[in-house]
């Protein structure tokens, strides 16, 4: 059971074709990842899923149900599609705690009137979300010692932990991580490893990531799509994938596959 | 040095303030606020009354411009929507006067909502300009629809009645401006404590995350105008009840930028810094005219002398904070706290 499914897909900025008849599917509760070089592609197809970018062509099944380009990003965040950023997009003024709240946002229902009184529903609801972000992804993300602190203050790796705590309050299905460890230290990627594999396993939640660690995507995914100038190339299985000379030419320009199989699998290990 | 304020439910760690000396220092300046109008002249209770409407119409700007990050020219437009609104339905109705006023902040945010329209699609000065134009727009209604404004020559209304009191002093305007100021920068205040005030935040930090977290732009965007304008209507409708007359001069676009810039020196998006800001904007030009006077005997051509000076020296320390206290009035403040959170120690 697929629950993103996308079917020829095609983007373009004027002559640019950013995205060409692309299709793959996201199977339900599985890590899947978006592999490919720098400008393939990948984040124009998040920007896709999530409702920045309406294609020109193709669909976008969620759940069964297609996406069209009138469903804006406030609402499809509401259906469950929450993501994070290459380039880190939290309130940098804020503190950790209002950031992550933040994600509660379309969870929460009191209106302005009783949030002048903070006086019964609003009060409630603050509470009950004050204790669910707690208990429930700070802790789990082990970001306790800085909830306090404004986002600014904190180093890169920690101010990517807070991006996913926002997501995870948003209670997706679907979590896009757009190159969820980026310039991290090794520490940092093996934690962002495990919240990863655990946000799957015990939360039951979809992830969908792009991501350029080679190592860290062939360990953690169950499934990966290889997208080359627009195009997908092949999805499969990270063994299957490892081993394609398509993909190994879309790294490398060459058809050298022995020592790319073996620049690969060196990393692999070392993972 | 602050200790002992762990807390022991998520209840007592949300709440506005957290300590018992804070809560001792709240009581003491509310004490003074009530103590105040029978100990000082009828000079400062009148500076009083101004501080607390400037404080209502500042709090009201902060919402839009310090936290929202829409920049409005029109508050003063807006403080006359309510004005003449109070102005006409004293005149014309037998409202009581705090019916009046509501409907007068009512009538402010649903003008303001119109306003606030164009902020769905440009920012920063462009929305300035546009906000520059509903200013001049209401400048040339409040003057010309002469059937209802009363043109040029202004409305003039009768002291609010309640309880077989009449509202005609300073002294007794004191007790409806300043608990309504209090009340409504503690609703504010609680504001941003809810998902709506992270809302506004989270639209001036970067509107496009905010967008993926499911905030609907232009709804908080106008909602954001709304509230801002309600402050800015109860403010002109106090405004109206205090001179008791409202002509189109009442509300100039100096007055608009007047409350900017008690949004910017006190601090944007702090409520404190807009109750320093507008403190600052309303008594620092009758402190300057006081040194005047009391120079005067000591060089006796002094107001000849500081009279034109009054409004550069003004400006100049207006500059001066900008320069040396970019976050505004409200940052000192925080200073101050800051040292004696470690007091007597050193950190």
């Amino acid at each position: 059971m697929s629950i993103l499914e996308i079917s020829n897909l095609s983007l373009s900025f004027g002559g640019v074709k950013a995205l060409q008849d692309v299709s793959f599917r996201v199977p339900e509760n599985t890590v899947t990842t978006i592999i490919g070089p720098n400008g393939a592609g990948k984040t124009s197809l998040f920007n896709c899923i999530s409702g920045f970018y309406k294609p020109q062509q193709g669909t976008i099944r969620y759940q069964g149900q297609p996406l069209p380009g009138s469903i804006k990003p406030p609402k499809r965040a509401a259906l469950g599609l929450a993501r994070t950023f290459q380039n880190i997009a939290l309130f940098r003024g804020m503190t950790v705690l209002d950031n992550i709240k933040l994600g509660a946002h379309v969870h929460m229902k009191s209106g302005l009137l009783s949030a002048l009184a903070y006086f019964g529903p609003a009060r409630r609801e603050e509470m009950a979300v004050r204790k669910d972000v707690e208990e429930r992804i700070i802790d789990f993300l082990e970001i306790d010692h800085i909830r306090r602190q404004p986002v600014a203050s904190l180093s890169y790796g920690l101010q990517k932990r807070v991006e996913l705590a926002r997501a995870l309050a948003m209670q997706p299905k679907v979590l896009m991580l757009d190159e969820p460890v980026a310039g991290m230290n090794r520490e940092e990627k093996e934690d962002m490893a495990r919240f990863i594999l655990d946000i799957r396993e015990e939360w039951g939640v979809t992830v969908l990531m792009v991501e350029h660690d080679m190592g860290m995507v062939m360990d953690i995914s169950d499934h990966i799509a290889v997208l080359n100038f627009g195009q997908v190339i092949t999805e499969g299985l990270p063994a299957d994938v490892q081993n394609n000379p398509e993909v190994i030419k879309a790294y490398l320009g060459n058809s050298d596959i022995e020592s790319l199989r073996k620049k690969l699998n060196a990393e692999g290990e070392a993972a | 040095m602050r200790i002992g304020d762990a807390k022991q439910s998520y209840e007592a760690d949300e709440a506005i303030w957290t300590s018992q000396t804070q809560k001792l220092w709240l009581g003491f300046f509310l004490l003074i606020l009530l103590v105040f109008p029978f100990v000082v002249d009828s000079y400062l209770l009148y500076l009083g009354c101004l501080v607390g409407i400037a404080v209502i119409s500042t709090t009201g700007l902060n919402i839009l411009t310090g936290f929202t990050g829409l920049i409005s020219l029109g508050q003063a437009g807006f403080m006359g929507v309510g004005a003449y609104t109070v102005a006409w339905l004293s005149i014309n109705t037998a409202l009581p006067f705090p019916v009046t006023l509501v409907l007068a902040g009512l009538m402010a945010a649903a003008v303001g909502i119109l306003v606030g329209l164009p902020s769905l699609r440009v920012k920063g000065l462009y929305l300035a300009i546009a906000t520059l134009a509903a200013s001049v727009f209401l400048h040339f209604i409040f003057a010309e629809w002469e059937s209802v404004t009363g043109g040029m020559g202004g409305l003039s209304l009768e002291p609010a009645h309640l309880f077989g009191l009449t509202f005609q002093s300073d002294f007794m305007m004191y007790f409806i401006i300043v608990p309504l100021a209090v009340l409504m920068v503690l609703a504010a205040r609680n504001v941003f404590r809810t998902r709506i005030g992270r809302a506004f935040i989270a639209i001036r930090d970067r509107d496009i995350s905010a967008e993926i977290l499911g905030i609907n732009l232009l709804r908080y965007k106008l909602m954001s105008f709304a509230l801002s304008s309600f402050y800015a209507g109860i403010a002109g409708g106090l405004f109206a009840y205090f001179y008791r007359v409202v002509t189109p001069e009442s509300f100039p676009l100096s007055m608009s930028i007047f409350y900017l810039a008690a949004v910017i020196v006190g601090g944007m998006g702090n409520l404190l810094g807009g109750i320093l800001g507008a403190a600052f904007m309303t008594l620092v030009p009758e402190a300057l005219k006081l040194l005047t006077a009391a120079l005067t005997p000591f060089y006796p051509n002094a107001p000849v002398f500081m009279s034109p000076m009054l409004e550069i020296i003004f400006g100049a320390l207006i500059v001066g904070f900008l320069i040396f206290e970019p976050h505004g009035l409200a940052e000192i403040w925080h200073r101050i706290r800051r040292f004696f959170r470690l007091w007597p120690f050193r950190n």
